[in-house]
């Protein structure tokens, strides 16, 4: 089978910083990829870097063979990468249902998912469509944000920070929409500090440390002190 | 009955002053770009109103819509070629673009048609009035405060009913995360200049048929506009349509009690409006 997302050797700077050293990284049809990492690993850059948000220096990004790291942002998503950023970036002057609405805009043709669709995956929305976004909940944010990046019917969902700021109850809630997503033909690429929910929902793991994926695996193959050592840093011998 | 009187002129010239500000108000909520060329380009459109109507005899409301597309195409092409570049997060070049651009306008409308004032000759009409009570109102002035109205009301609804008008609040929130849905900015930017220049050609039909005007008229109107823009609230355009009223009613009022306190009293009102609403009357809540 061959990847579908293929990342290659990929440096990417902020200015004269560089944030990315030659991350190689592969993603396969069906496949939920988690990238975990301490704060400052590089994962939000390396999501960033993928989806044209910040600036690759070097390396590659293909999907299905079609080269995205000379595309701008616009561009990747209508290939068919899209992303619900950190922080979940709901804009604020649209509606619950706008902002859903968006996240079709650069859509052609029909697709698995629609409004309705989204609605079914996530019911509390649909008695919230006409909310602004930013008035809801945190996990319902979360929910828009991610129902927002499906609207566009992307072959590879990048997920930034899903859990961040919220209760174990409404991240179970939103974990349990994957499988769902899944069987919708898109695969995943979920970046998180919760390494017990990363392991949960992923069938392959990276760990990342100061800009490279330091650790790399199958979650089952992956000893919990393997793991605590390439989150940490921690060196033996 | 005089003061009603007032009160209904100084309504009608508030549209006018609406009509001015619309296309900043637009341009404003969606790129934040605050464009000093904007009563320059206004003139320019009456210019423009002007040569289509004497090239081809037509009156100037009919020349007026012949020059709603190029305006359209030259607000387009401003933006992507020459704003475009200078939008960012310091706000000081732009502001010194769209200066050097309202001088070079200036200079070019001089070259090209002299510092004689001109006017739209918009017939019969101009001198027609309507009797409604104690109140005889001009049809012209009526007209311009229709237009006004319909102006706003087109475009709240291009703003909240269309997915173009997604797009801009989109792009105008967040224009990292509008990327992200596929939206480029920058063609969003263009298409909001080119409506706003159609506004300005809109605005420049009745500049023009309301009084005289030379290459030198473009500063006066873009204060007018800037105030009224500033009294309704950044980026809200029902909000630019009451401070044009506010600014229009207040002129009428301060030329009622002396013609000398016309201009001035519209300042004055707009300071006042600033010290108890330093946000302005209707500001966007997430401004």
């Amino acid at each position: 089978m061959s990847a579908l997302l293929q990342v290659t050797a990929l440096t990417a700077h902020y200015g004269d910083f560089q944030a990315l050293f030659g991350v190689d990284l592969t993603l396969d049809p069906g496949q939920t990829l988690a990238i975990i990492g301490a704060n400052g690993a590089g994962k939000t850059t390396l999501m960033r870097a993928i989806t044209g948000i910040a600036r690759v220096t070097g390396g590659s990004v293909l999907l299905d063979g079609q080269r995205l790291d000379r595309m701008a942002a616009p561009e990747i998503l209508r290939a068919g990468v899209a992303m619900v950023p950190e922080g979940r970036r709901l804009f604020p002057s649209l509606t619950v249902e706008e902002n859903l609405r968006i996240g079709a805009h650069a859509r052609q043709g029909s697709g698995f998912w629609t409004l309705s669709r989204i609605c079914d995956l996530f019911p509390v929305l649909r008695d919230r469509r006409d909310h602004p976004g930013t008035a809801l909940s945190g996990g319902q944010q979360q929910m828009v944000a991610i129902g927002r990046a499906l609207m566009s019917n992307p072959r590879v969902l990048l997920c930034d920070e899903l859990s961040l700021g919220l209760a174990p109850v409404v991240i179970r809630e939103i974990y349990a929409a994957f499988p769902t997503i899944r069987d919708s033909g898109t695969a995943i690429v979920v970046v998180e500090q919760d390494i017990g929910q990363a392991l949960k929902v992923a069938t392959m793991v990276h760990c990342m440390m100061e800009g490279r994926i330091t650790l790399s695996g199958p979650p089952e193959s992956l000893g919990r002190e393997a793991i605590h050592d390439a989150y940490f840093g921690v060196r033996h011998g | 009955m005089i003061w009603l009187d007032t009160l209904i002129q100084g309504l009608m010239l508030g549209g006018l002053y609406a009509l001015f500000a619309a296309g900043l108000s637009l341009v404003f909520g969606i790129m934040r770009l605050v464009n000093l060329a904007h009563g320059d380009l206004i003139v320019l459109g009456a210019y423009l109103i002007l040569g289509i109507g004497t090239a081809t005899g037509l009156n100037p409301f009919l020349a007026a819509v012949l020059a709603l597309p190029p305006m359209f195409a030259l607000g387009w092409l401003l933006q992507t070629v020459l704003l475009n570049r200078v939008l960012g997060d310091d706000i000081l070049p732009p502001l010194l673009v769209t200066f050097g651009l309202s001088v070079v306008i200036q200079n070019a409308l001089l070259m090209g048609f002299s510092a004689d004032s001109r006017k739209l000759p918009v017939g019969p009409v101009e001198a027609q009035s309507l009797a409604l009570g104690p109140v005889n109102l001009g049809v012209m002035p009526l007209v311009t405060f229709a237009s006004a109205v319909l102006v706003i009301f087109g475009l709240n609804r291009l703003f909240y009913r269309t997915a173009l008008g997604r797009a801009f609040r989109a792009t105008s929130d967040d224009p990292v995360t509008a990327q992200l849905m596929g939206i480029r900015p920058d063609r969003v930017f263009a298409v909001a200049t080119g409506i706003a220049l159609v506004v300005a050609t809109i605005a420049a039909l009745y500049l023009g048929a309301r009084a005289n005007f030379d290459p030198s008229t473009g500063p006066a109107r873009l204060l007018y506009a800037f105030e009224a823009v500033i009294i309704g609230g950044l980026g809200s355009l029902w909000g630019t349509l009451a401070g044009g009223l506010v600014i229009g009613v207040a002129q009428a009022f301060g030329a009622a009690l002396n013609p000398e306190w016309q201009i001035l009293a519209g300042h004055l009102a707009f300071v006042a409006v600033l010290l108890v609403r330093p946000r302005g009357l209707f500001p966007r809540a997430n401004d």
